[in-house]
């Protein structure tokens, strides 16, 4: 890493403020929340914004309501977010996942709306600048291929954020506020398939809010498959999340898969649980079916083929727990923690 | 020291000398350093694996607001290394670049950033040229060379060493069990990215404060490089966040500050980023191996053919020792009759590998102890009971002529296989669960020095005055491993006095003795001994004037817990101070020096230098894994480690450097790789480090780690301070090869490489289900041309210790001869 480039710097109060200074500053602008992603991202030139706009001191973004669901301001940190009870009781794919990003130093420091925004990764692209000269850079950043696969049109950095998939299986939505107006989206809708356009958010809109519905009758969890207990980024994220009938019939189900697309991968094959019951039988053609849609890629961690072979497992792991499994002693193996 | 008493400081538990400054960040590492009008260096470093160095362009750079230089090759005409046979190193590049990373050009300026905003001015011509990437390549392609000296094409380092006559030894076995190994590189991954400061001093001499391990070597180097007479340099190693061989080397950057300095005469400072340390590099050397055992029905080694290929990096650095190290420690833990031994170390375009905690020896070690397991499942024995059974014996000679004094592995064994409760788990746990145990030995302390002198390895001051201070002076240094509380425990046990009276000046070549460094485990037992010999020494002046107080003769004068009094009567007597100030009273001012050199070794034929040692630790280890099936991933809940230590100076601080290795043996096993990347040739010539970071180079977190129970061996070697050997590298040693026999106890495959990682497991799982040998690792041994062995007759066989020029033997000429009984033992 080098030293950071030069930036301007605004430190806005208000979202509108910060609405205003973004329009104003045009493309060359980022905002900053937490800082965790991009300063180190600046300091290695992968992103090198002629402006910064912090969100630190803007009111309100770390609002957390109650009412039919709950509202959770974009600007609490990842640790604020593990603390409220609310998301651990009724969220618990959501608290799971925020729970695993990182390190409690980073969650410390990094917020909800900055791991939902979180550039994409590759081992490519996430290098120092003098390293990607010696690559002759590579299509995301100053350079024209994609050495992950060199014929590929578009970049395949991955989608690396663990709260996404927790929240797009929940049904989250998130609200995006520029000068010109806000809208909301459902979080599915804020993603697009490609490593560098990889957000539909406009660069002068804001991620103020994530709303979730009432989920009440639902249960979900979050699996994180990574190399060590902490620090590391997902190289595979399930989550999962159910609403069963009393005598256990699955009602409705989402899975979504993370880490393994430049885009957090909602499956269709929750379908496949619809109208029958968690057997295991059923947990291995969701397992089947979902594995079969994971593209992981030859830049992260660990061997791509063996992270391929494995996101059956780690659904059934997810699929397990939701229909009541005691799955303590393989959470504790696989991420060395109880969650 | 005549009048005995028990032990009072040595072998306790203790709160480390350093301690307080560690905890509460008051210790002075390189990087807090700051001086009044200091400048800051960054280097730029070269883009390519390899290339010619056809012009540079720096007057922009030099132009830029707030530089204050800008050096490149051209500054630099005498190149350097650690080691006199290996000196292939610049500061900074002059003509030709060998890696990506090599340094070409230094900007010194106001600030970090600055010199960085300048780097960028600098215009470098390259010519590139075909690249080597692995020691297979560097042997196919000898015409592209990286060096122009060496063996031959890019070979380095290739020798071949036989001990009794291997072949008609392994003819006459019951088995032989042919294997191959390969274990990959990795960093030290020591917490403190290297940094320097130099600054001149008034009267003109040069400082420099730098994260090293061994002030002694760089100082000479320094020297050199700079051609400048050795007095007028002064070096200071100062507290170093870890070293495990990475601060080893001199470095060019270390060299590069100090000619700034000198020329600008202004304090310049540099920090190596995470990155730069990756390239600077040094660490653990990939090898690839083959391992021809012979085998008695019984489960003794009849003879071992060990061959070895180093893939060094693009530098000389330690290679010509790790080439040596690749092999001799061998047969140091089973009696072995012979021992044939061949290592190469090939040039590649790679950062240089060096020495590593271990240095050479985990990986054969690894091949060793997993062919053991092997052997032992296919002969239908314990591996630990086959192991117990051809131990080595203390006071005997190894075919190499080693000479093991103390030797505590038999215990090391019986207590690692009670712990762990071996005998109920091994072959026993439900499918899924394994046990496996591995052994080790590691010096302690190199016999020889890296540069040919007669001189004593360590030197020790000690000053006294009537305040009762004690200065306790060193040029060992401090690496994290407590060398500093090893020098105050040893003076403070033979003074009788609590270690806080104890003030320790150590790695300072302007104050201190010459000490060689804190490398090969050498420092408790080198500066231990002239710790001992110069404590003695003030013993007897203190003994004497207290004596004539005391009205008693000096031999029944006693030191003991600050205070000095008459053996026969402990109540008649002074405190230190009072003695010490009676001792200054009649001697003067008080203080000795003492100095060890390590005993002289029996082998005497040239290369023999490489592996002797004062003493010798051993360490077995039973570690327990389970094995997912489905995955290929792995869970360890227990590691059990004894090390034969001779004494603990400091018994929790021991536990932990036992602990620390088990760490950084458990992280080798499982998933450090220092591992590279070539783009598609068509497309690019590139050759990069794969993950030059922190994040994405793996090492175990805190939550990674399982529990593990040390046992100390505590069996005194005479050849050491109070007994004491060495526990700074051995215990790592045996952890990765019981990783793996512990994996095939758990789900019957052999993973034969390192890293272990769970893809790998799966695939042999995979094979395993289709009826496969199980088997993951590297499939055969290139040829290498290595030279005619030097043939020397071991010890049993009525050697002298001198090579032996006109021996016949029959058996020589092939060591590829086919073999009827051969087996290869994946099964």
């Amino acid at each position: 890493m080098m030293r950071l480039p030069w930036f301007k710097y605004h430190a806005p109060r208000s979202v509108a403020e910060a609405a205003h200074i973004l329009a104003a500053e045009g493309g060359d602008a980022m905002l900053i929340a937490g800082g965790t992603d991009l300063l180190p991202n600046m300091k290695r030139r992968q992103q090198t914004p002629a402006t910064l706009v912090s969100l630190r001191q803007v009111e309100g973004l770390k609002r957390i309501a109650n009412g039919k669901g709950l509202t959770l301001g974009a600007g609490l940190t990842l640790s604020e977010v593990v603390a409220a009870p609310q998301v651990r009781e009724k969220y618990r794919g959501l608290w799971q996942a925020a729970a695993q990003v990182a390190s409690p130093h980073l969650r410390n420091m990094g917020t909800l709306g900055g791991n939902l925004c979180l550039d994409t990764r590759c081992l490519y692209y996430n290098q120092n600048e003098d390293w990607r000269r010696a690559i002759d850079f590579c299509m995301k950043r100053d350079g024209q291929t994609c050495w992950v696969a060199t014929r590929s049109k578009r970049c395949l950095a991955v989608s690396s954020t663990d709260t996404a998939p927790a929240l797009i299986s929940l049904g989250a939505k998130v609200r995006l506020i520029s000068a010109e107006g806000e809208r909301d989206l459902a979080l599915n809708e804020l993603y697009c398939n490609d490593g560098i356009d990889y957000l539909a958010r406009r660069p002068d809109e804001i991620l103020t809010e994530v709303m979730l519905p009432d989920l009440a009758g639902w249960k979900s969890t979050y699996w994180k498959l990574r190399r060590r207990g902490s620090f590391d980024f997902p190289l595979l994220g399930v989550a999962a999340a159910v609403r069963t009938a009393p005598d256990g019939t699955v009602e409705e189900a989402r899975i979504v898969l993370g880490a393994v697309s430049s885009h957090p991968l909602l499956t269709e094959a929750g379908q496949l649980l619809v109208g029958g019951k968690l057997t295991d039988e059923a947990i291995a053609a969701v397992g089947k079916k979902a594995g079969a849609v994971a593209k992981p890629m030859d830049n992260a961690d660990l061997d791509l083929y063996w992270r391929k072979d494995v996101v059956p497992e780690f659904i059934a792991y997810a699929l397990r727990e939701l229909r009541g499994d005691d799955m303590s002693e393989t959470r504790m193996r696989v991420t060395r923690q109880l969650l | 020291m005549n009048a005995k008493k028990k032990l009072e400081v040595v072998g306790k538990s203790r709160r480390r000398v350093d301690a307080r400054a560690k905890v509460t960040g008051l210790a002075r590492f390189a990087d807090d350093l700051t001086l009044p009008r200091m400048l800051h260096c960054k280097l730029l470093r070269s883009p390519h694996p390899h290339a010619i160095i056809e012009a540079i362009d720096v007057d922009k750079a030099r132009a830029y607001p707030g530089v204050h230089l800008v050096l490149t090759g051209k500054d630099f005409p005498v190149p350097f290394g650690i080691m006199p046979v290996a000196q292939d190193e610049y500061p900074l590049a002059p003509e030709r670049v060998r890696y990506v990373g090599d340094p070409v050009a230094a900007v010194i300026a106001r600030d970090e950033k600055t010199a960085e905003e300048a780097l960028e001015l600098i215009q470098v011509t390259y010519r590139p040229l075909p690249t080597i990437a692995s020691p297979q390549e560097g042997l196919e392609q000898p015409e592209t060379r990286i060096h122009d000296y060496g063996e031959q094409g890019n070979i380095h380092r290739n020798q071949s060493y036989e001990f009794g006559d291997v072949e008609a030894a392994l003819a006459a076995s019951d088995h032989v069990f042919e294997d191959v190994f390969f274990y990959e590189g990795n960093n030290h991954m020591a917490m403190e990215q290297q940094a320097s400061l130099a600054h001149i001093e008034g009267d003109g001499k040069l400082t420099l404060s730098s994260s090293t391990q061994n002030p002694h070597y760089l100082h000479r180097q320094m020297a050199r490089a700079l051609q400048m007479p050795a007095s007028q340099i002064r070096v200071i190693a100062c507290q170093n966040g870890g070293g495990f061989g990475g601060k080893c080397d001199p470095a060019g950057h270390e060299i590069v500050v100090s000619k700034a300095a000198l020329m600008l005469g202004r304090p310049v400072k540099i920090c190596l980023t995470r990155q730069e340390v990756f390239y600077q590099h040094r660490g653990r050397h990939p090898i690839l191996m083959k391992f021809r055992t012979g085998v008695s029905k019984d489960g003794k080694l009849t003879a071992v053919h060990l061959q070895t290929l180093l893939d060094g990096g693009a530098y000389g650095s330690h290679g010509p020792a790790s080439t040596f190290y690749s092999g001799v420690l061998t047969p140091v833990t089973y009696e072995l009759p012979r021992f044939k031994f061949e290592a190469c170390r090939v040039f590649t375009n790679k950062p240089a590998c060096g020495p590593k905690r271990g240095h050479g020896t985990p990986q054969p070690r690894f091949g060793q102890e997993v062919q053991l397991d092997k052997i032992a499942a296919k002969l239908g024995l314990d591996p630990a009971e086959m192991r117990l059974n051809m131990v080595t014996q203390a006071d005997s000679l190894t075919a190499n002529w080693l000479k093991i004094g103390s030797n505590g592995l038999a215990e090391c064994i019986r207590q690692v296989v009670e712990r762990s409760g071996w005998k109920d788990k091994h072959g026993k746990l439900p499918e899924g669960r394994g046990i496996g145990i591995a052994c080790s030995t590691y010096m302690s302390g190199a016999g020889v020095s890296i540069y040919w002198n007669k001189m004593p390895h360590s030197g020790v001051q000690l000053l006294l005055d009537r305040s009762g201070q004690v200065t306790v002076m060193c040029g060992a240094t401090e690496v994290g491993q407590g060398s500093d509380d090893v020098l105050a425990a040893i003076v403070a046990e033979v003074l009788g006095i609590d270690t806080s009276v104890v003030r320790c000046v150590t790695g300072d070549t302007g104050l201190t003795p010459v000490d060689l460094g804190s490398y090969s485990s050498r420092v408790t037992v080198m500066m231990g001994n002239a710790a001992m010999e110069a404590a003695g020494r003030v013993h007897e002046l203190i003994t004497a004037a207290a004596a004539e107080q005391l009205d008693t003769l000096p031999e029944q004068v006693v030191m003991s817990q600050g205070r000095v009094f008459a053996a026969d009567n402990p109540n008649h007597g002074m405190s230190f101070v009072e003695a010490v100030v009676l001792a200054e009273t009649k001697f003067g001012t008080l203080g000795a020096v003492g100095n060890y050199s390590p005993p002289k070794q029996p082998g005497k034929y040239k290369g023999s230098g490489v592996g002797p040692s004062p003493a010798y630790s051993f360490s077995a280890c039973v570690v327990e894994t389970e094995v997912d099936r489905a995955t290929g991933m792995v869970h360890i809940p227990k590691i059990w480690v004894a090390h034969d230590i001779g004494r603990a100076i400091n018994a929790v601080h021991a536990r932990g450097q036992v602990i620390g290795g088990v760490y950084m043996g458990l992280s080798e096993a499982l998933m450090e790789e220092q591992a590279f990347r070539r783009l598609p040739p068509k497309l690019s010539a590139a050759l990069v480090h794969r993950i030059p970071s922190m994040l994405e180079y793996k090492t175990l977190t805190a939550l990674d780690m399982p529990d593990v129970e040390v046992m100390l061996v505590e069996d005194p070697d005479p050849n050491c301070p109070f007994g004491a050997k060495e526990a700074g590298q051995g215990p790592l040693l045996p952890v990765m090869p019981a990783v793996a026999n512990a994996i095939w106890d758990a789900v019957g495959v052999r993973i034969d490489e390192v890293p272990i990682t769970p893809d790998k497991i799966l695939r042999a799982l995979v094979l395993k289900r289709e009826g496969k040998t199980p088997r993951i690792g590297p499939e055969s041994f290139p040829e290498v041309p290595y030279p005619e062995s030097v043939f020397v007759l071991p010890p049993g066989e009525g050697g002298d210790g001198n090579e032996s020029k006109n021996v016949s033997r029959p058996s020589a000429q092939s060591s590829q001869s086919s073999h009827s009984r051969m087996e290869v033992t994946a099964s």
